[in-house]
């Protein structure tokens, strides 16, 4: 989502190949191969280092004081006064839990399978397939915001295509479908799902298209409908790549950010953990040791899908 | 298996229609002027059509300052990220060492973690490291294009370090212990027969950044300060205050920045497609 999407999102191998055994050993290096060699890890080590898991570990070092971001100094420890504010004064922080799983579970069943069933439908010799694939994957490559800006000319309230096709524009009780606190997680969802399901159905379908063709003749061959073979042959032999549309779902659900930060800055009725995250650093007041402790509740969700998905591709690699 | 699938087909026109109708109703409401949707509403089919919305949205909204932004930004991520991941993954793919799998763990999991948890303390840091004024006018490493680029690329590494660590372990070991053999050192061995025997791979993962950088919302939300600093995605999302209620210039403005990424779709729509799946499918 982030990358992006960002949402950056991770696509994983069906497989990871035995360790190279053919590849030699640092030992036997020449003295200078040796520092190159040091230098081509060091260099991108030292980045995630310093940008990635150092801050990390200040994010946690951090939800553990009260600071106003000002002086190094003024840095004071505050033990777990952050967590239980979060859990039992902060407003919104509930209603925030309850929209990441409604998120989570609507992309579990309603994104992710549409994507699955577009795939499936447009695997088979169809015509015209391509051009399907094309304008299903069209919003992929579009930003959140810009999914965020062209929905909201949908969505809005008079000007709208939705309530002028549904003739309610103009009316006094028309929907406002961004600004409606009861509706409004709903209609960013759809809105998410319009692209989500065109990222399911790329990857999908290049599964589907590396699956070994004798699977499904040989399932024909022994009178399994097209059903049976689906849910019987062709799903069970594309686990790893369900296992990828699983870890990619569940991290697109805790990573949304963008699109309900440019509705309204994800407030009155879009409240998203990352969203509290963002305005307990940036807004009036500052308090860092919130937005940290936040933070790490995302973290320590976040590591679930993490955990799961890295020791499931790297257990056969690290013996 | 050849009979003719009507339910099939009738499902897919309908869902692409749907699919569709977002994008052509901003590319319509787009091409015709605000006094004429005044006058008739958004929902209806009477002209004129032109493209004042979009010139005015050129020019008031700022976009050539955020798509030269924009430039400043990708470019030196993508190419420092290809760069720096293709040393990692040569090291770790073609090398046994005691430490590649713990250290591929880590980068790929940094890769998948929230951007949002690493905000503060990456916020902070930036804040608190001094640069003279000749480098930045905030006088540290907040509002600076070299904080956004470093933590793009450095985002970006571990997914970058994965695919092609991949990639490189599926090229034949043969290749380089000749190489080897003939005494050619670490480096040759990287620039001159591995990274070109990647280029395929390096291809697809730099279309593939080259739209998701251009994309990317948060961390020039986050680090830039200055609006005429803005990348384009960010930038734009200051169009909807900018021209309020006047979403014929917003619908321009959202055309105006989704064509670069249609663009470079089309152009490399092969390379796009292989980019995402190649984690998926490569082994």
């Amino acid at each position: 989502m982030t990358p992006p999407t960002t949402l950056a999102t991770v696509a994983a191998p069906a497989r990871v190949p035995a360790p190279p055994t053919r590849s030699r050993r640092v030992r036997r290096l020449s003295g200078k191969d040796r520092w190159v060699l040091g230098i081509m890890v060091g260099i991108p080590t030292a980045v995630q280092a310093v940008l990635i898991w150092i801050p990390t570990l200040l994010s946690i070092g951090l939800s553990f004081t009260r600071w106003n971001g000002l002086a190094i100094s003024g840095i004071k420890p505050a033990g777990l006064s952050n967590y239980r504010f979060a859990l039992e004064d902060y407003p919104p922080f509930w209603p925030a839990i309850e929209h990441n799983v409604i998120w989570l579970v609507f992309l579990a069943l309603v994104a992710t399978p549409l994507g699955l069933l577009l795939a499936v439908l447009l695997d088979q010799k169809i015509r015209g397939s391509r051009i399907y694939q094309s304008i299903f994957f069209t919003p992929v490559m579009l930003s959140l915001v810009l999914v965020g800006i062209i929905w909201q000319l949908i969505y809005a309230r008079d000007e709208g295509l939705l309530n002028n096709v549904l003739g309610t524009a103009g009316h006094p009780d028309a929907v406002d479908w961004f600004g409606d606190p009861h509706v409004n997680l709903w209609a960013a969802l759809v809105a998410t799902a319009w692209r989500h399901a065109g990222y399911v159905m790329v990857l999908y379908l290049a599964g589907l298209k590396g699956l070994d063709p004798s699977l499904r003749e040989a399932a024909a061959m022994d009178g399994a409908n097209a059903r049976q073979t689906f849910f019987r042959v062709v799903l069970p032999a594309m686990r790893p790549i369900n296992i990828v549309i699983v870890v990619i779902t569940l991290i697109e659900a805790l990573r949304a950010f963008d699109i309900v930060y440019v509705i309204n800055h994800g407030t009155n009725g879009l409240e998203l953990l990352s969203v509290l995250v963002i305005q307990n650093l940036v807004g009036e007041g500052q308090v860092l040791g919130v937005g940290s402790a936040l933070a790490v509740i995302l973290l320590v969700v976040s590591l679930v899908p993490i955990v799961t998905y890295l020791s499931r591709t790297f257990r056969k690699a690290d013996r | 298996m050849n009979r003719p699938r009507y339910g099939t087909h009738l499902f897919l026109v309908v869902m692409s229609a749907m699919w569709l109708l977002p994008l052509l109703w901003t590319l319509y409401t787009s091409l015709r002027p605000k006094a004429a949707t005044d006058k008739y509403g958004y929902w209806s089919l009477r002209g004129p059509f032109n493209l004042d919305n979009f010139t005015t949205a050129w020019t008031q909204g700022s976009l050539p300052t955020y798509f030269v932004n924009s430039i400043y930004i990708t470019v030196p991520a993508v190419l420092l990220t290809l760069a720096l991941s293709s040393m990692m993954a040569f090291a770790v793919s073609r090398f046994v060492w005691k430490f590649n799998v713990t250290l591929l763990i880590l980068f790929t999991a940094g890769n998948m973690l929230p951007p949002q948890v690493l905000a503060a303390p990456l916020f902070e840091m930036f804040k608190h490291t001094p640069l003279p004024y000749s480098l930045s006018t905030s006088g540290s490493l907040l509002d600076t294009y070299y904080a956004v680029i470093a933590v793009e690329v450095a985002f970006q590494l571990g997914f970058c370090t994965f695919v092609l660590s991949n990639y490189m372990k599926a090229l034949p070991g043969e290749l380089t212990e000749a190489a080897l053999v003939d005494g050619a050192s670490v480096w040759r061995q990287y620039r001159q027969i591995i990274m070109p025997l990647s280029r395929p791979a390096l291809a697809a993962l730099g279309t593939l950044q080259v739209i998701w950088l251009y994309n990317d919302f948060f961390w020039p939300l986050l680090f830039l300060q200055t609006g005429s600093r803005l990348p384009i995605t960010t930038g734009v999302n200051s169009l909807q205050g900018q021209f309020l209620m006047n979403y014929n210039l917003i619908a321009a403005g959202a055309t105006i920045t989704v064509i670069p990424t249609l663009v470079i779709y089309l152009a490399l729509q092969r390379h796009f497609v292989a980019g995402l799946t190649l984690g998926a499918n490569k082994g």
